[in-house]
């Protein structure tokens, strides 16, 4: 399945189906990462049940220093 | 205290988490701050360096209220997603809306930070836009549900401290909810005049994170604030055109 993740085509392998396991599979369950699917914000508590489709535009972003 | 929806601080510090020389040097600054709000931004992640350090981790978050601003955001669109973003962590629900209309300035836009905070009300945020001194627009924002307003005292950054006193103090004086003044403080003297013209709060973080000393830096505003905020309570006495003696005239041995 392909995906565009923060603006670039990704590759990802077949057992990548939901947005948890997109999230695990960069290692990054245990960070605080915020994702909008398709231009839908997604709260975490959705992130097990939401699927994803070849072509999907996915943006994960994170908290960073700021004023 | 100072009361922002239905939250209360102890501090009247709110310190920004931006460019510190290290995370070591902010977590020792923010400790010394005593802040209890924390503001942040919120940016695309790279995905591919999963080990990536990131200043969350350095600090005891439940310990703080977390205050996510929507910089980037140039309309109330913008501005309004990255709220939404920031509250999809689970971690928060304050946003300040920072809708810049000027790059060289960095002053916010009036409109679309008006459509964005209104916005951001009706979804349950606790809203405190970064607007400018402008008297009125901070009345309209207070109309609309905000939860506290937030004035700059100069640009963002630029450490010119409060050019404009007069302004401040209106908005603080017409205002039923906390006046925090936010951007522009370049010192600690800032801060205390900020506090002395009665505002509940400031929000700072290049005045810190950027001096020689940030750890000093952030301790000089935790006092700044205190001893403003203080003078402020005990009411300052009236300037006079000419003296008046403190010690009595009474009992002088002349000759």
């Amino acid at each position: 399945m392909q995906l565009i993740i923060n603006g670039e085509k990704v590759e990802l392998p077949e057992n990548v189906g939901n947005v948890s396991e997109l999230i695990q599979y960069f290692g990054l369950d245990q960070k605080v990462v915020m994702i909008e699917l398709n231009q839908e914000i997604l709260e975490k508590s959705k992130h097990s049940e939401t699927i994803l489709s070849n072509g999907d535009r996915v943006e994960m972003v994170h908290f960073v220093g700021g004023g | 205290m100072l009361k922002i929806g239905p939250y209360s601080f102890k501090s009247r510090l709110l310190l920004g988490t931006g460019k510190y020389p290290n995370f070591d040097v902010q977590k020792e600054a923010v400790d010394v701050s005593e802040t209890e709000i924390l503001t942040f931004a919120v940016r695309r992640m790279n995905i591919y360096e999963p080990n990536q350090p990131n200043f969350l981790e350095k600090l005891n978050v439940e310990k703080y209220k977390l205050l996510p601003n929507t910089a980037g955001a140039s309309t109330a669109k913008e501005a309004v997603r990255i709220a939404k973003l920031a509250k999809a962590s689970g971690l928060c629900d304050m946003i300040k809306v920072e809708v810049i209309g000027c790059q060289k300035t960095l002053l916010p836009d009036p409109i679309e930070t008006l459509k964005a905070s209104e916005e951001l009300v009706k979804e349950g945020f606790i809203v405190l836009p970064y607007t400018s001194d402008d008297v009125l627009l901070a009345k309209r924002l207070e109309e609309i549900g905000c939860h506290a307003i937030m004035p700059g005292a100069s640009p963002i950054g630029s450490g010119q401290g409060i050019v404009n006193p007069l302004n401040l103090r209106f908005i603080i004086e017409q205002s039923h909810v906390p006046v925090i003044v936010d951007a522009g403080i370049g010192t600690p003297s800032d801060a205390a005049i900020a506090m002395e013209l009665g505002a509940d709060g400031v929000l700072l973080n290049t005045a810190v994170s950027g001096a020689k000393d940030p750890v000093k830096m952030a301790k000089a505003m935790k006092l700044a604030i205190e001893a403003g905020r203080l003078g402020y309570e005990a009411g300052r006495i009236p300037k006079k055109a000419y003296a008046t003696a403190s010690s009595p005239m009474e009992g002088l041995s002349i000759g």
